[in-house]
């Protein structure tokens, strides 16, 4: 079992919680020094993202995780809550549990790489800069938290704690509708948890575990039927509780991602939030909630995703369609990549729905792809509204012979967002397809879902070409290129698309043996003949 | 080592793009020299390939790219590239190398003193690598994936002049319309591999023969995978966006636009031609020869010498497709690279006369450059004669056998497929002439636009040497050394044709029951030479029967037309016998139906594009007023009902809690009368109270 403690304290407690303490030093420095405060924070984040390279180092590839806790790595388990049983009410036991496998690792690497850039970006912030990044870096965590956590109590606070800082970052940092914008990203996304925490609730109180015997919350061993009471609530297969649960938190994590017609609170939240914010919400928030679908749907509810199978790659579709034709229709850039972002999320969507170890490979990887790529476009947009104050699309051209050196940047981001092979996203697309295709039911669904590829490169070149080509209106005539720091926050994202896209294989040789764990343990635990898969 | 070498091939111009997009600028002469040293240097290497390389010989080398392991339910995953040599890639490399060098060395001048120099020849070094990766790749993935990259580099340099509207849009056109044949190809792409489980052309034969993928499947993926060459060889219905892409610097359509990337789809049809099924190859026929046909007729009418070239190059690359179609598989790969020498000197050509004209495209503002252009009039006309069939030129022998095989086919299958032959020479003719009309107008007669005339000279050497080498290079002879028969010269013997693994009954009658393959998959990389004689032998099926036997009455045919195209050319434009506008005037609706490109643009500018934009305006409707909607109306409910509840609370539930206090208070007033705090009053209480209690204990 691999095993990783720095001054007697695990890793992952170490990357969970650094943030944390980071965000103490920064509240403790004063006021006044805001350039401390920013240099704390990036250092903070980047020795975080500096273990998540250690971790990766001893990561081992061959052990699978999913379902089984041998195969999980740098396991911390201990009893965090222990209330012992008294009269009428049973012994409560709730874990500090945290492991990471295949899944969860790239996650986590994403989280470290957009966690550094996202505070690179966020230099440009001047107001109250002390408040923002003690919120950032407590955003961190909770991010950071939910993707390691393997109870589902623990995986809930972090979730929960999440919420609180996007809101004040949002609310506070935000552009001129940012209370609008905030209050519906934070009840929306309430409005989920709340979903998520009577699945959570019920699955506690219909399991025992064998250990203790106690109810318990510790995910793997929710994923063993026999720790299931029987007569209880969610025992047995496809009854109608068990459909339920899942349908309830399908939509918990339906809001995350979002999955239409769940996805409204997006393009406001990233319209209003600052350029940072968006790049996190994009970058790592949405894919919470497809990891939350992987790791707790998949696997807690396999039957039942069997079950909805076919409904999820529907969804997949619609998000993939619907986001782009929406895409084509804005004027506001940001807008516009918010929309496009919905769109490529479907193609995480569509990937997993096959149960198909190239469609789950593929999501995986266009979850970490997604989370490059959407935020180079985000600081891109970041860059232009910088300087112009405007985002409108059409109040722009003949940036690319103003800004050569921003137009590069540009066509690396914007081609990658279509699929161009050579850059990461193509890759976890074109393997997303393939597993949905090889899927007989859902086939013509991923046919029309092809499309979405004519209409990406049809609303980006359009985009590229009222922006950037042509003459370049008088105003303009101000505008400089980059600036060194924004090369540092743009040109490590696009070493790493184009990086991955010619050679994908340190991700995907990441999450291969768990994914194949993944779908043999839900094919295995279900017939796959509910949907003819 | 023939392996190392195409792999030198291939990258040498990646870091030709690498060094000049970042260091271009601080270079002499901003780096030109680089990359077309390097291409020339490609060129030695690749005539080196092919002089190693046997007609039956295929060299593969294998590199695992992805491995997701051991799936459950599909067995292993693995994906890799790989490079294959064998007699098409071989060609293809000489080809794709000797065009690129030719339009560097040609750009030296034409490009001189653009502000985006070094970015040009940047752009031209990926796309060569682009398009060197499509014609060395073993594998359809591989395939897709330069197909894409060629389409970027193709977007780029058709807008590189971006400042103006123009080549914007044109750059947009051509990528997205290619992205439409790309869906199907993709798609194509999956339907082989799910049922093969491989992307590599051998692989795939191999399951394909062993009846893994049959029926309507086969067909499917056939033509899906057509789909690509539909969108990158401009053919119908998605040729629309060649003739705008002549937006694009000269020297980038005579490479891209003429002589390689739009062969690409053809050489992916040459690739994959053993697994379509009949019902594919029909299909592939007839979109070829509608391309052909109404692209010839839109030719005639164009005034822009760029224009004309390119719809005569979407005419050929229709040519070369249907000649596949019909099964003609020699003969259409072999009119690709002898269109690819004489269409790239023709747009070399016209950019000479551009050059010399000072950017003046109009051929009615032409006439009478022959005097003062000399090599560029004798390497036009030289091409000309090429693309319009003239005997000696090697256009002449590719053309022939294309024709032939059509006869062939059409005497075969019999029906309407006598429509093939029929629509193929009259578009035969047509190329004559319109290319004849294009050489008089623009060389001969007197010149319409005396001003720019006087300044016209000779291009410098650096664009004539590649127009003479390609001219030259249109002579049969080094295709064949019999001028009227292609079957015997070296070509036809390098590229024989192949034999189709798909299953006997999605086959043509007359490819039925010739069961051997030439296409080994199990063939592991020999490093044998020589001529395999087998795979000469194989030659004689009913289907070369057929040619043969088309072949002299199909000469005489294209002689025919040929002359009579040249001849009306001559009537109209030299000898001036007839009036051209007044032809015109006569057939006034069919000239304008030409003229404008059968309105192809307006139909999908005006239905399809208008139709998309409003689809996405209702969707943005749908999304603010309808889900959106419904959240902020849940919202708006909540919160009037929670004033409601709050009303509620605030005057019934505290109410009630109010009207206890006030009962409480109502008691408490008259308590309070009680409880006056005089000692006095408290013991008559106590004293009453004890006197109360006496009666009452008393009586119990």
């Amino acid at each position: 079992m691999h095993e990783l403690k720095i001054l007697g304290v695990g890793i992952l407690s170490w990357i969970t919680f650094l943030p944390v303490l980071g965000m103490i030093i920064v509240l403790m420095l004063p006021k006044e020094k805001e350039k401390t405060v920013k240099w704390t924070a990036l250092g903070i984040t980047l020795l975080q993202f500096v273990l998540c390279i250690v971790l990766w180092m001893n990561f081992d590839n061959t052990l699978a995780g999913i379902n089984k806790i041998e195969g999980f790595q740098f396991i911390e388990k201990f009893t965090w809550i222990d209330v012992p049983g008294f009269a009428w009410t049973n012994r409560v036991v709730i874990e500090y549990f945290m492991a990471v496998d295949g899944l969860s690792m790239p996650m986590v690497l994403l989280t470290g790489f957009i966690g550094v850039i996202a505070t690179i970006s966020s230099f440009s912030i001047n107001k109250s800069i002390k408040g923002y990044m003690a919120l950032l870096l407590l955003l961190n965590t909770g991010m950071m938290g939910t993707f390691v956590s393997l109870d589902f109590f623990l995986f809930f606070v972090f979730w929960e704690i999440m919420l609180l800082p996007m809101y004040f970052l949002i609310g506070v940092w935000g552009g001129p509708r940012r209370i609008y914008a905030a209050i519906k990203f934070f009840l929306y996304t309430l409005f989920g948890s709340a979903f998520i925490l009577i699945v959570m609730l019920a699955l506690y109180f219909s399991s025992k575990d064998p250990t203790t015997g106690a109810h318990t919350f510790n995910v793997i061993s929710l994923m063993d039927p026999a720790n299931l009471l029987p007569g209880s609530l969610l025992a047995g297969s496809l009854t109608t509780a068990r459909l339920l649960a899942y349908a309830a938190l399908f939509i918990g994590f339906a809001i995350k991602v979002p999955i239409f017609p769940f996805h409204t609170w997006l393009p406001d939240a990233h319209v209003e939030a600052p350029t940072a914010i968006s790049v996190i919400l994009a970058g790592v928030l949405l894919k919470m909630g497809t990891y939350g679908m992987l790791r707790m749907s998949y696997g807690l509810f396999p039957e039942a995703m069997v079950y909805f199978g076919y409904a999820l790659a529907v969804f997949g579709m619609i998000n993939i369609i619907y986001g782009s034709l929406c895409a084509m229709a804005q004027k506001d850039f940001k807008k516009l990549i918010a929309y496009s972002s919905i769109a490529h999320m479907g193609y995480v969507v569509l990937g997993m729905s096959s149960l198909t170890t190239q469609g789950i490979s593929g999501a995986i990887f266009q979850m970490f792809n997604h989370g490059t790529i959407t935020a180079m476009l985000f600081l891109i947009v970041g860059v232009i509204y910088d300087r112009a104050h405007t985002r409108n699309v059409d109040e722009f051209g003949g940036l690319a012979n103003k800004m050569p050196k921003y137009f590069g940047l540009v066509i690396i981001g914007f081609f990658a967002s279509m699929g161009l092979p050579g850059l990461s996203g193509f890759i976890s697309e074109a393997l997303a397809f393939l597993g949905a295709f090889s899927v007989e039911p859902i086939r013509v669904i991923t046919i029309i879902s092809t499309l979405g590829i004519v209409l990406t490169a049809a609303y980006m070149l359009w985009t590229l070409q009222r922006m950037f080509f042509g003459t370049l209106p008088e105003k303009w005539s101000g505008l400089t290129d980059l600036t060194a720091r924004e090369y540092f926050m743009l040109v490590p994202l696009a070493v790493v698309v184009i990086f991955l896209g010619v050679y994908p294989s340190p991700i995907l040789n990441m999450m291969a043996t768990s994914v194949n764990q993944l779908v043999d343990f839900v094919s295995k635990s279900t017939s796959l003949t509910i949907m003819g898969w | 080592m023939l392996i190392s070498i195409s792999l030198l091939i291939l990258f040498l111009p990646l870091l030709s793009f690498l060094i000049l997009i970042f260091f271009g600028k601080k270079l002499p002469r901003q780096g030109d020299w680089l990359g077309t040293a390097i291409l020339i240097i490609c060129l030695g290497l690749a005539f080196y390939v092919l002089l190693n390389t046997g007609a039956s010989d295929k060299f593969n080398a294998i590199y695992n790219w992805i491995d997701l392991k051991d799936a459950p339910g599909f067995g292993p995953v693995k994906i890799n590239l790989g490079i294959l040599i064998d007699n098409l890639s071989a060609i293809m490399l000489v080809v794709v190398c000797l065009i690129s060098a030719a339009a560097h060395l040609f750009s030296t001048k034409y490009m001189e003193g653009d502000a985006k120099y070094n970015r040009y020849y940047a752009y031209l070094g990926i796309f060569t690598f682009s398009m060197l990766g499509i014609v060395l790749t073993d594998n359809l993935l591989m395939m897709y994936i330069f197909w894409e990259l060629v389409g970027l580099t193709s977007y780029l340099l058709i807008g590189f002049w971006y400042e103006n509207p123009g080549p914007q849009y044109a750059s947009k056109k051509a990528f997205i319309v290619n992205r439409i044949g790309d869906v199907g190809f993709f798609t194509g792409i999956m339907i082989v591999y799910v049922f093969t489980k491989s992307f590599t052309f051998s692989e795939i034969f191999a399951a394909i023969e062993a009846g893994q993928l049959t029926g309507g499947w086969l067909t499917a993926a056939g033509i899906l995978i057509f789909c690509g060459a539909i969108g990158k060889s401009a053919q119908f219905p998605l040729h629309v966006w060649l003739p705008d892409a002549m937006e694009g610097p000269t020297p980038v359509s005579a490479l891209i636009h003429a002589a390689t990337m739009v062969a690409a789809g053809v050489y992916l049809v040459t690739r994959t031609f053993p697994m379509m099924s009949a019902s594919a190859l029909t299909f592939i026929a007839y979109i070829g020869l509608i391309t052909a046909f109404i692209s010839a007729t839109i030719a005639i009418t164009q005034n822009d010498i760029k224009k004309v070239l390119a719809y005569s190059t979407v005419s050929q690359l229709g040519f070369m497709i249907m000649a596949l179609g019909v099964g003609a598989y020699t003969a259409g790969f072999f009119h690709l690279v002898t269109h690819a020498a004489f269409k790239a000197c023709l747009f070399l050509g016209a950019g000479s006369v551009i050059y010399g004209m000072h950017h003046e495209q109009d051929i009615r503002n032409m006439g009478g450059l022959k005097k003062k252009m000399r090599i560029t009039y004798l390497t036009f006309l030289m091409a000309t004669m090429a693309l319009s069939g003239v005997p000696l030129t090697s256009g002449f022998l590719s053309k022939d056998s294309i024709l032939a095989g059509t006869m062939a086919f059409a005497g075969l299958t019999g029906g309407f497929n006598y429509i093939i032959p029929i629509l193929a020479f009259l578009s035969a003719g047509m190329t004559a002439f319109y290319m004849f009309r294009l050489v008089f107008l623009t060389f001969h007669g007197e010149p319409k636009n005396k001003e720019k005339f006087d300044h016209v000279k000779e291009s410098p050497l650096p664009m004539t040497i590649p127009l003479i080498v390609l001219s030259v290079l249109s002579f049969f002879v080094f295709f064949s050394y019999n001028p009227i028969d292609a079957n015997i010269g070296w070509f036809a013997k390098y590229v024989p044709a192949v034999q189709t693994v798909v299953p006997e009954a999605q086959r043509f009658d007359f490819q039925k029951g010739t069961t051997e393959h030439i296409v080994n998959a199990e063939s592991p990389a020999s490093e044998t030479h020589g001529e395999n004689p087998a795979a000469v032998e194989e030659n004689h099926s009913a289907f070369t029967e057929a040619v043969h036997h088309a072949h002299y009455p199909a000469m005489g045919l294209s002689l025919f037309v040929a002359g009579m195209g040249i001849l009306l050319a001559f009537a109209f434009y030299k000898w001036k016998k007839f009036s051209a506008d007044a032809v015109a005037e006569k057939i006034k609706p069919l000239y304008t139906f030409s003229l404008n490109k059968w309105y192809f643009d307006e139909f999908y500018e005006g239905v399809i594009v208008k139709g998309l934009l409003m689809l996405t305006q209702a969707f943005r409707w749908f999304d603010n007023k309808v889900v959106d909607g419904v959240v902020n109306g849940a919202a708006y409910v909540t919160e009037r009902s929670s004033s409601g509840t709050g009303k509620f609370d605030n005057s019934f539930v505290d109410g009630l809690v109010n009207l206890i206090g006030s009962v409480v208070m109502f008691f408490g007033l008259i308590f309070r009368k009680i409880q006056t705090g005089r000692i006095q009053t408290y013991l008559a209480y106590v004293l009453f109270g004890i006197i109360l209690f006496y009666f009452i204990f008393r009586t119990m």
